[in-house]
């Protein structure tokens, strides 16, 4: 139905997509999966027409004849509908409404006919097996039967192939039942599904086909059934089981200097609706603890809690025998608990300002002294760090939005450790920087931990984890599942724990 | 190769235009400058100076509380109906002294200015809309207070509006004052870089655990003390307190001269002195349409023109 | 957070029926209801309160006068509440209608057509040059139709000798006959604003474009995903703002027979206030016309109330519709939050 041979979209520094095949067959529901960064989305977007692949390589073909699409719209109007995570309707309009923008039915005078309108919508839902008032505003819904009105808008414009991007990341278990049982509807009816989702589960439960992509490439396409799940996980994580070379491919140099003191960060119960379910984990001073997991298993989630930017339903976070109140980044921070998030540039960088002012940035209420600005300790500190760190900018008035990835992820690590803290949380720290730059960030992970700070590490990397890691809590689900120690840490363990955990509901 | 060239020329274009965005307002006092001084009469006297700046002197305090609100991605609508409060204020507590009036309408103003503040930072209500709000109530507050026009009859606050050190006139002097301490402010204080960070990226400075709440309320605060003391100052030059008109449009003038300044409306920056630049270029404007006997009317529509070009000129740089 | 009732289709799904758990929770509902008669309760305390204490309250010239003066302010607001709606803002109204009035009693020396066209085309031009500045350059709207309010006067300025002309209405022409002549009782301009507002209503609820201007409002990504012209229907409502502006402005000077010129400043925070308090989202995408209606009557009820106390100042009208749009958006973004968490 829709096929891509060979295409590659390059960004400027990134070869997002590289050469790959992939196709979605009618009566098919084909996954599509892969790490973060491995050019999932970024395929996603080219089949619908969000970018353009890159000129002169590759072909794509739908309903057997050779496509290009300009625009979303364009891809729509083709037959080609996506069901975002985030559902994309107007919350505020009735569900009726929602289904048909645009395409009212209409009567006298060209004013909508709102009973056909509602009787039409009515039959639409509850063919889908969704039975709301169609009436009533679309945020009135929970996410599930918005993304069945979602669903039903697709499948109403004749859509013949229906991309869903994680539509189960906010559903209750029945509300994925009942997902399922539209999916395969739309199978019998012939309709192209490509099914995104990190919940193996899943997977084997609705998908007929996979293909995995990793760094840009589709790896793996084949039949969903008889795939071994170690197996599966292995393509994902990018290495064949028992392949991983222990020693040699990072920078660390392999266990830390753990003393047996108290655990400086011990979080019990973190429980969040749809994130977490009591997840438990200390890290000791001069520990690196990794966090291991799929992508979407509650990794991220684990270390905003733990720094108070992801409100709890409950659990506590203890650092250094004091409670810290949860909910509150300032609190957490006041605490010793530094954050370097996943997202650098959304959440961590302050793109306008200098290197030395993204520097001195959370510390600066200990650099002032009666709200002024003490600049010769700024630039004492600012200058320690940029050399301590080998932070490379055209001086520390350069504009932190103008640096490397590498050396963004180094301002803010400086930036956190101006603060002394005594838990630092690296989500991702080498992610999208280039070697050398994470073989130096390497590094230094391993000297804070040996200066005695607790580390708290995530990484899709297999060998920074495992490398870099004294302990690794396996997170699935948003659950804690296993935790390897000592000989234990090996990626043989790690992709075994993350294939054949316990099922449970989702959170 | 001439894709080479091609580059350098768009990156060629790309910095002039920034340096126009950063510059361009100096570059227009200047060319007014020049154009007055070659075909208006006596432009080049000293009273004609001090003419021009004790008018710029109040737009020039409103516009520096107004660059803060903008710094942070805001804006703040009520500031011309402070100023007709301050007026009503400063009318009614005369009688106490001139000192105790006019503490009691910059208190006036702040209190507006905690108010916006509150209801951004706290309830999370738009800028525009919890500004808007104020503007409509300060305003007829203000004629509650003092329903009609009324001169004011005192000597400290005739001393204020008119008097001057070494030629050079009080309103001017407390202008410049007041643009020093922002910029001062701005540059070297805690709260400057916080306010600045969260203007450019409100979810990093959250996660750095800066006290977002706080800036923002000061900001608002201090917006709503500068067009108190902008209200004051006015009524001072015109002895006499007049709530209907006073500060009417005055949102659009600071506004205008924060954005001529170069201080982009999406946030994260605050150039002060390109705010003086702006008020000084929007008052020569004024002043040479009238010099050359061109309506009022001329000036306005020149005025919303210019606007228009400013906001339009920084978008640009927006989307790069 | 409710939950949908979401039935599987599976067979041994059916006849067990699921509870009607997607009602919504009282305290929603019961907020969906303050958002919708709010207003309209208010207005009808209002009254009460205002007859039972003012004896000249409910004589048939002061309800005449207050029908009158809400007419031209409900014309403002129509168009407002579609601006409002697609989350967008029109300071421009003021001037506008001092600018329609101005013109309007101008061209009446040419006719009742002139009259009614001339400020009818050029609000609506200014209104289009809103909406491209808007839609398509992408201009925040609070600053380009501020800068459109001084353009606006400024123009007023200019075609009237800088303020000090003055041009009156000839009493004995159709066209003052539409300010001033009365319809079984009651005033033309109470007609013309009814008959506008049964025509915009149907127009925001039962046409395509009526849809279009919600959907902009309420998610424009969104809007534009489903393949709605997100431009377009901008360009439109700040058009239809315009319009309503000078006509109102037109009627205004047919009824005075004169177009003054120093009216309409501060109009546009009055027609925001009605629109706002009448129920419609300030961030957009929700309202409703008969809101707007209710909110301008409340707005010159308590005005008039205000001016029959002898010893209150007209001023306090602001005050207390300052007061009220404060309360009311504090309110609104109270309920925008908790709808965003479910």
């Amino acid at each position: 139905m829709l096929s891509v041979t060979g295409i590659s979209k390059t960004f400027p520094g990134v070869r997002a997509l590289d050469g790959v095949d992939f196709t979605a067959r009618a009566g098919e529901v084909h996954a599509l999966i892969g790490e973060n960064g491995a050019g999932k989305s970024t395929l996603i977007k080219v089949l619908t027409g969000v970018y353009r692949p890159d000129p002169g390589e590759g072909t794509m073909t739908y309903d057997g004849a050779e496509a290009a699409f300009a625009t979303p719209l364009e891809a729509q109007h083709a037959g080609i509908s996506t069901i975002y995570q985030e559902v994309n309707l107007v919350p505020l309009m009735s569900v009726a409404r929602n289904l048909f923008l645009g395409r009212e039915p209409r009567g006298r005078l060209g004013l909508i006919d709102f009973r056909r309108m509602h009787r039409a919508a009515d039959e639409a839902l509850r063919e889908l097996g969704v039975r709301v008032d169609v009436r009533r505003p679309l945020r009135e819904l929970g996410v599930g039967a918005q993304q069945m009105v979602a669903l039903a808008r697709a499948v109403s414009v004749d859509a013949r192939v229906v991309i869903m991007d994680e539509p189960t990341s906010s559903l209750e278990p029945r509300e994925v039942r009942t997902l399922f049982g539209v999916i395969r509807m739309l199978r019998e009816r012939g309709i192209a599904v490509v099914y995104v989702s990190h919940r193996l589960e899943e997977l084997y439960e609705i998908c007929d086909a996979v293909t995995v992509l990793r760094d840009g490439r589709a790896v793996h396409t084949g039949p969903m059934a008889g795939l071994d799940r170690l197996r599966l996980v292995s393509l994902m994580l990018g290495r064949e089981a028992g392949e991983v070379r222990e020693e040699g491919r990072t920078e660390f140099t392999g266990g830390h200097q753990v003393t047996d003191a108290e655990p400086v960060l011990s979080a019990r119960k973190l429980t969040a609706r749809h994130h977490l379910r009591e997840v438990g984990l200390d890290v000791r001073p001069g520990e690196v603890v990794g966090l291991g997991g799929l992508l979407g298993s509650g990794r991220s989630g684990t270390a905003k809690a733990i720094a108070g930017a992801l409100p709890l339903d409950s659990g506590t976070v203890v650092v250094a025998g004091a409670p810290v109140r949860t909910g509150s980044t300032p609190a957490a921070i006041r605490a010793g608990i530094s954050l370097l998030p996943e997202d650098r540039k959304a959440e961590g960088i302050v793109p306008g300002l200098s290197v030395r002012e993204n520097i001195a940035l959370a510390a600066l209420p200990r650099l002032s002294r009666f709200g002024l600005v003490d600049e010769a300790r700024i630039d004492r500190i600012v200058d320690t760090f940029i050399q301590r760190l080998r932070i490379k900018a055209a001086g520390p008035h350069q504009k932190v939005g103008e640096l490397s990835g590498g050396n963004q992820q180094k301002v803010l690590l400086a930036r956190w450790l101006a603060m002394h803290p005594k838990v630092l949380l690296l989500d991702e720290p080498t992610r999208g920087i280039d070697v050398g730059a994470k073989a130096e960030v390497q590094r230094l992970i391993d000297e804070l931990a040996a200066d005695g700070l607790g580390v708290l590490l995530i990484s899709s990397d297999m060998e920074e984890l495992i490398e870099g890691a004294d302990r690794i809590v396996v997170l699935k689900d948003g659950a804690v599942v296993e935790e390897l120690t000592g000989e234990a840490v090996t990626a043989d363990r790690l992709m075994r724990a993350i294939a054949t955990a316990p099922v449970g509901g989702p959170a | 190769m001439t894709q080479l060239t091609l580059g350098r020329v768009t990156a060629d274009r790309d910095r002039l235009r920034r340096l126009l965005q950063d510059y361009g307002v100096y570059l227009g006092v200047a060319v007014l400058l020049l154009v007055n001084v070659a075909f208006t009469p006596h432009f080049l006297s000293a009273e004609n100076f001090r003419t021009q700046a004790v008018q710029v002197a109040p737009v020039l305090i409103v516009a520096l509380g107004m660059a803060l609100a903008i710094g942070t991605e805001g804006v703040d609508l009520s500031v011309g109906s402070v100023m007709a409060l301050a007026t009503s204020l400063v009318s009614l507590y005369l009688g106490y002294g001139p000192w105790i009036a006019l503490l009691v309408a910059v208190a006036g103003g702040l209190v507006v200015g905690l108010a916006n503040g509150s209801l951004i930072a706290f309830v999370g209500v738009q800028p525009i809309v919890a500004t808007l709000a104020l503007m409509v109530a300060g305003r007829g507050l203000a004629l509650v207070l003092l329903p009609q026009l009324k001169q004011v009859h005192d000597p400290g606050m005739a001393a204020l509006g008119s008097g001057a050190v070494l030629g050079v006139p009080y309103l001017v002097l407390i202008a410049a004052g007041l643009a020093l301490l922002t910029a001062f402010v701005v540059r070297r204080t805690t709260f400057g870089r916080q306010l600045l960070a969260l203007g450019d990226s409100r979810p990093a400075a959250r996660l750095a655990g800066l006290p977002v709440r706080r800036v923002l309320i000061l900001v608002y605060a201090a917006s709503g003390a500068f067009a108190a003391v902008a209200g004051v100052l006015a009524t001072a030059r015109l002895t006499a307190s007049d709530p209907t008109s006073l500060g009417t449009l005055m949102e659009l003038s600071a506004i205008t001269a924060v954005v001529v300044g170069g201080t982009p409306l999406s946030g994260g920056r605050v150039r002060i002195g390109g705010t003086v630049a702006g008020a000084v270029l929007i008052q020569l404007l004024t002043a040479t349409l009238i010099k050359h006997d061109l309506p009022p009317s001329w000036t306005q529509i020149a005025q919303a023109v210019v606007i228009v070009l400013a906001v339009y000129a920084a978008r640009e740089r927006g989307k790069r | 957070m409710t939950t949908a009732d979401v039935r599987d289709p599976a067979p041994q799904a059916v006849g067990a029926e699921e509870a009607a758990v997607d009602a919504p929770r009282p305290a929603e509902r019961l907020s969906a209801l303050a958002q919708q008669h709010g207003a309209l309760v208010t207005l009808v305390l209002a009254v009460l309160a205002a007859a039972l204490t003012f004896e000249p309250f409910l004589t048939a010239d002061n309800l005449q006068n207050m029908a009158l003066s809400s007419a031209f302010l409900a014309v403002v607001a129509l168009g407002m509440t579609f601006v409002i709606v697609t989350g967008g803002i029109d300071l421009s109204v003021g001037s506008l209608f001092a600018l329609g009035g101005v013109l309007a009693a101008w061209g009446s020396q040419y006719g009742t057509a002139v009259a009614l066209l001339l400020p009818l085309a050029v609000c609506g031009l200014i209104g289009v040059l809103n909406g491209v500045l808007i839609a398509r350059s992408r201009l925040a709207p609070f600053i380009v139709t501020l800068a459109a309010m001084l353009g606006a006067r400024g123009l007023l300025l200019a075609v009237t000798d800088e303020g000090s002309q003055t041009y009156l209405v000839d009493k004995s022409t159709f066209f003052a006959a539409l300010g001033q002549g009365r319809l079984l009782g009651v005033g033309v301009p109470v007609w013309i604003a009814l008959v506008l507002f049964a025509a915009g209503a149907l127009v925001l609820r039962r046409t395509r474009f009526g849809q279009y201007v919600y959907a902009v409002g309420g998610n424009e990504d969104a809007a534009a995903l489903m393949g709605a012209p997100v431009a377009r229907t901008k360009i439109t409502v700040y058009t239809l703002s315009g319009l309503c502006a000078g006509l109102a402005g037109a009627l205004n000077a047919a009824w005075l027979v004169s177009g003054v010129t120093i009216l309409g400043s501060g109009m546009e925070l009055e027609a925001i206030s009605a629109v706002v308090i009448g129920g419609t989202l300030l961030t957009g995408g929700s309202g409703f016309l008969s809101g707007s209606l209710v909110g301008v009557l409340l707005l010159k009820v308590i005005q008039n109330v205000i001016n029959q106390i002898g010893s209150l100042d007209s001023a306090y009208q602001q005050v207390v519709s300052g007061a009220f749009l404060a309360v009311v958006v504090i309110a609104q973004t109270w309920l925008g939050r908790r709808g965003r968490r479910t």
